[in-house]
C-alpha cells in the first residue's frame, strides 16, 4: 500500500519532467544498447568461427611429427621423420573405442598437368576413410578402394579448383588422365566444393590419392607427414587426444623427462584458440560499453542531485504533512530506479534494433545472447540503486524546518 | 471543562550559534482547549517561529514539556514526530506550498498518502469532502497555476483538514494575500472554527487577532500577554464593509 503510493509519487515526478528524464535516460539507453549490440557482434563472430571450423570436421584429430610448433622460432614439424606407419597401425588398433576413422597422410606440392593446362596444387596421400574424416562428399565418380591402396594404384580424386584450372573447357574429368609431377594418374572422382576455410585456405585446391602411391611414386619416403583421425563424437575428442599421446610416447620410447616428439591436436583446441581471440575482443567491447553505462549512471546521480536541490521545499512540505525520512528516501530511490530501468528497457530495444541493422546492412554475423539482456538489465537496476542512493539519502536527511524555508 | 489539546509547561528552546547560546524561548507555559481560535503574535525575534516549529512537531524543546492530544512530544524520534504531524496537525503556510503542476485534489490527498491506514477510495472521498468545505469542489482538477492566490490557500486549507487533525496550525496564512482575500480566508477559518475545529494562527498582523477568540503575545522568548477576546469581529461582516469591486 505504502510502497504503491511512493511508486505513484515517483512516477508523477518523472512524468512532470519528461524531457529532462529522457535526457537523463539517454546515457543508460546508449550504454545498454551498446552492451547488447557489442555482445551480439562478439557472440556472432565466435559462432561463425565455430561453424566454419566444424565444417572442416569438428571431431578431427591431427597428429603431426615434431614438438608443439605453436610457439615462435621452432623448426617446421613437417620435416621431422618420426611419424611412421607403425604408429598409425598402433593407434588404429588401440583406440577403436574412441576413434571411428583414421588415415595416414603424406602430402607434397607439385604441378597438375592435363594436356596444355597446368596448375600448381598439393597432393594428399590418404586411405579411403579420409572422406569421412574431412566430411567431404563426392560430386562425381567414386573413392579409391583398399585394394587400390595396397597396390599403390595411380588413381586420384581432384577438387573443384583443380578441375576448373586443368579442365577449363568443362569436360567431364572422371576417367581422364592427368599428370602430377609427371606421374600419370587416372581421375576417378571429383570432390564436392567446400570453399575457403576460416584461414582463407582454398579447400578445393587438392588432389587426393592413395598414400602408398604418393609415398612411393611421388615423394619417395617411408614415413608419414600426418595421421588424421576422427573421434566418435566431439566429446570423445579430448580423451582420444590423451590416449593417442600415450600410445605415441610408448611407441617412440620416450622417457618421462623427454618432451613429446609429435603434436596431437583436436579441432576443439583450434576452436578455443580462435574463440579466445574473439572473446578478448568481446571483453574489450563490453568494457567500452560498460564505461558508457557507468557514465549513464553518473548522469542519473547528477540529475537526482539537481532534483533533490530543486525540490527541497517540496521535500519539506512532504515531511511536514507526515512523510518520514524513509518515505522520502524511497521516493527518490524509486524515481532513480524507474529512470534507470525504463532507460534499460529502451536500451534493450535500441540494442536489438542496432543488432538487426548490423546483421542486415553491414552483414556482420551477430547473435543476441539472452544473458546479455539479463545482465545489462540487472546492471541498470543496480545502477539506479547505486547512483540514486546518495542523493536520496541526502533528501531524507533534510531538516523539515530548513527545507520548508528554502527558497 | 473542555478537553485540553495542547499542554505546554515551562518550555525552553536554546540554539547554539558558534560559542553563543541564543534563548529563543525562555520558559513558556500555556494550554489550548478544543475549539479555541488562538492567534500567537509577536514581532520578529520574539520566538514566534520557534514556537510554531515546536507546536508543529517540527522541532523539539530543549527543556520543559509539550503534550499534544495527550502525547508527550519530548522524547519522540524523527519518525514518531512525522506520524504525529501526519495524524494530529494540519499545516497551512504563508506561501501555500502546493505541489506545482499537480491538481488540487491530489494536493489535498497528499497527507493521506503517508497514512497507510487510509485506502485509495477513502483518500479520494475525504479529499473531495475537504475541498467541499472550502468551496472548491468545482476546481478539484485545476493545478495551482490555474488558481488565484486565495483559491490556492483554500486548497492548502483543505489539505490541512483532510487528515482530521486535532489542530490546524497556520503560519502567516494571509501574509501573501490582499485585504479582501485575507478577509475571505479569515471568514473561512471562522466558519471552520464554529464547526469545532481548533485553530492556532501565528501572525504579526494585529487586525488578524481581532477575528480570533484568544491572543498570545510573545516578546523576547516570553509571553507578555495572553487574553481572551470578548469582542470577536466577524470576518464576513468586515468583508461586506469593504468597498465593492467590479471584477
Amino acid at each position: 500500500m505504502r510502497l504503491l503510493n511512493l511508486f505513484k509519487i515517483a512516477y508523477k515526478a518523472i512524468i512532470l519532467n519528461k524531457t529532462r528524464t529522457l535526457l537523463t535516460m539517454l546515457g543508460i539507453i546508449i550504454g545498454v544498447a551498446s552492451v547488447i549490440a557489442m555482445l551480439a557482434i562478439g557472440e556472432g563472430s565466435k559462432e561463425s568461427i565455430r561453424t566454419t571450423i566444424s565444417s572442416m570436421g569438428s571431431n578431427m584429430i591431427t597428429i603431426r611429427p615434431g614438438a608443439d610448433d605453436r610457439g615462435p622460432a621452432r623448426g617446421s614439424g613437417g620435416n621431422v621423420q618420426t611419424l611412421t606407419f607403425k604408429d598409425y597401425e598402433k593407434i588404429k588398433e588401440q583406440t577403436t573405442n574412441l576413434i571411428s576413422y583414421i588415415t595416414p597422410m603424406v602430402n607434397g606440392g607439385g604441378q597438375v598437368i592435363n594436356g596444355s593446362n597446368n596448375w600448381p596444387s598439393t597432393i594428399y596421400g590418404v586411405n579411403p576413410e579420409y572422406l569421412n574424416i574431412k566430411v567431404v562428399d563426392l560430386q562425381s565418380g567414386s573413392m579409391f578402394t583398399d585394394t587400390e591402396v595396397n597396390s599403390a594404384a595411380k588413381v586420384a580424386l581432384i577438387g573443384q579448383t583443380v578441375v576448373d584450372n586443368v579442365f577449363p573447357d568443362g569436360e567431364e574429368p572422371v576417367g581422364q588422365m592427368i599428370r602430377f609431377n609427371n606421374i600419370p594418374f587416372k581421375v576417378i572422382g571429383v570432390l564436392e566444393e567446400k570453399g575457403e576455410n576460416t584461414f582463407g585456405q582454398d579447400q578445393d585446391d587438392v588432389v587426393i590419392a592413395p598414400y602408398t602411391t604418393v609415398q612411393k611414386r611421388i615423394l619417395a619416403i617411408d614415413y608419414l607427414n600426418q595421421i588424421v583421425a576422427s573421434a566418435i563424437s566431439e566429446d570423445d575428442a579430448p580423451e582420444a587426444v590423451i590416449q593417442v599421446t600415450e600410445i605415441l610416447r610408448s611407441q617412440h620410447k620416450l622417457l618421462d623427462t623427454e618432451d613429446d616428439d609429435f603434436t596431437v591436436r583436436s579441432m576443439e583446441e583450434l576452436i578455443s584458440t580462435f574463440s579466445s581471440t574473439s572473446e578478448m575482443l568481446t571483453v574489450l567491447l563490453v568494457a567500452v560499453a560498460g564505461i558508457s553505462l557507468l557514465i549513464g549512471g553518473i548522469g542519473i546521480m547528477n540529475i537526482m542531485y539537481v532534483s533533490v536541490k530543486e525540490r527541497t521545499k517540496e521535500i519539506g512540505l512532504r515531511m511536514a504533512v507526515g512523510g518520514k525520512g524513509s518515505d522520502i528516501l524511497m521516493q527518490f530511490l524509486i524515481e532513480a530506479i524507474l529512470i534507470s530501468i525504463t532507460g534499460g528497457l529502451l536500451g534493450v530495444f535500441l540494442g536489438l534494433g542496432a543488432t538487426l541493422f548490423i546483421e542486415n546492412f553491414l552483414h556482420w554475423p551477430t547473435s543476441v545472447a539472452l544473458y546479455s539482456i539479463v545482465i545489462s538489465f540487472a546492471v541498470c537496476a543496480i545502477t539506479g540503486i547505486f547512483f540514486g542512493w546518495y542523493p536520496a539519502r541526502k533528501a531524507a536527511a533534510l531538516d523539515p524546518i530548513t527545507a520548508l524555508r528554502y527558497e | 471543562m473542555k478537553k485540553e489539546i495542547i499542554k505546554i509547561n515551562d518550555l525552553k528552546r536554546d540554539f547554539t550559534m558558534g560559542t553563543e547560546t541564543v534563548h529563543a524561548l525562555r520558559g513558556i507555559s500555556f494550554g489550548i482547549e478544543e475549539g479555541e481560535f488562538v492567534t500567537i503574535m509577536g514581532s520578529s525575534g520574539s520566538g514566534k517561529s520557534t514556537m510554531l516549529n515546536i507546536l508543529g512537531c517540527l522541532d523539539q524543546p530543549t527543556s520543559g514539556t509539550y503534550e499534544i492530544d495527550n502525547v508527550s512530544v519530548k522524547d519522540l524520534s524523527r519518525n514518531e514526530l512525522a506520524t504525529i504531524r501526519n495524524e494530529k496537525i494540519g499545516f497551512i503556510f504563508q506561501s501555500y506550498n502546493l505541489l506545482a503542476r499537480t491538481s488540487a485534489i491530489e494536493n489535498v490527498e497528499l497527507p493521506l498518502l503517508y497514512n497507510s491506514k487510509v485506502s485509495t477510495e477513502e483518500r479520494r472521498e475525504r479529499a473531495i469532502k475537504a475541498l467541499k468545505m472550502v468551496g472548491l469542489e468545482e476546481r478539484m482538477d485545476h493545478t495551482p497555476a490555474q488558481l488565484s492566490g486565495g483559491q490556492q490557500q483554500r486548497v492548502a486549507i483543505a489539505r490541512s483538514l483532510v487528515n482530521n487533525p486535532v489542530m490546524i496550525l497556520a503560519d502567516e496564512a494571509t501574509g501573501n494575500l490582499d485585504t479582501r482575500t485575507s478577509y475571505e480566508i479569515m471568514s473561512l477559518f471562522q466558519d471552520l472554527n464554529k464547526k469545532g475545529i481548533t485553530i492556532t494562527f501565528v501572525t504579526h498582523e494585529p487586525d488578524i487577532a481581532e477575528f480570533s477568540s484568544r491572543t498570545i503575545v510573545l516578546k523576547d522568548g516570553n509571553i507578555i500577554q495572553d487574553y481572551k477576546n470578548d469582542n470577536i469581529q466577524s470576518a464576513a461582516v468586515e468583508l461586506a464593509k469593504l468597498p465593492k469591486q467590479d471584477n
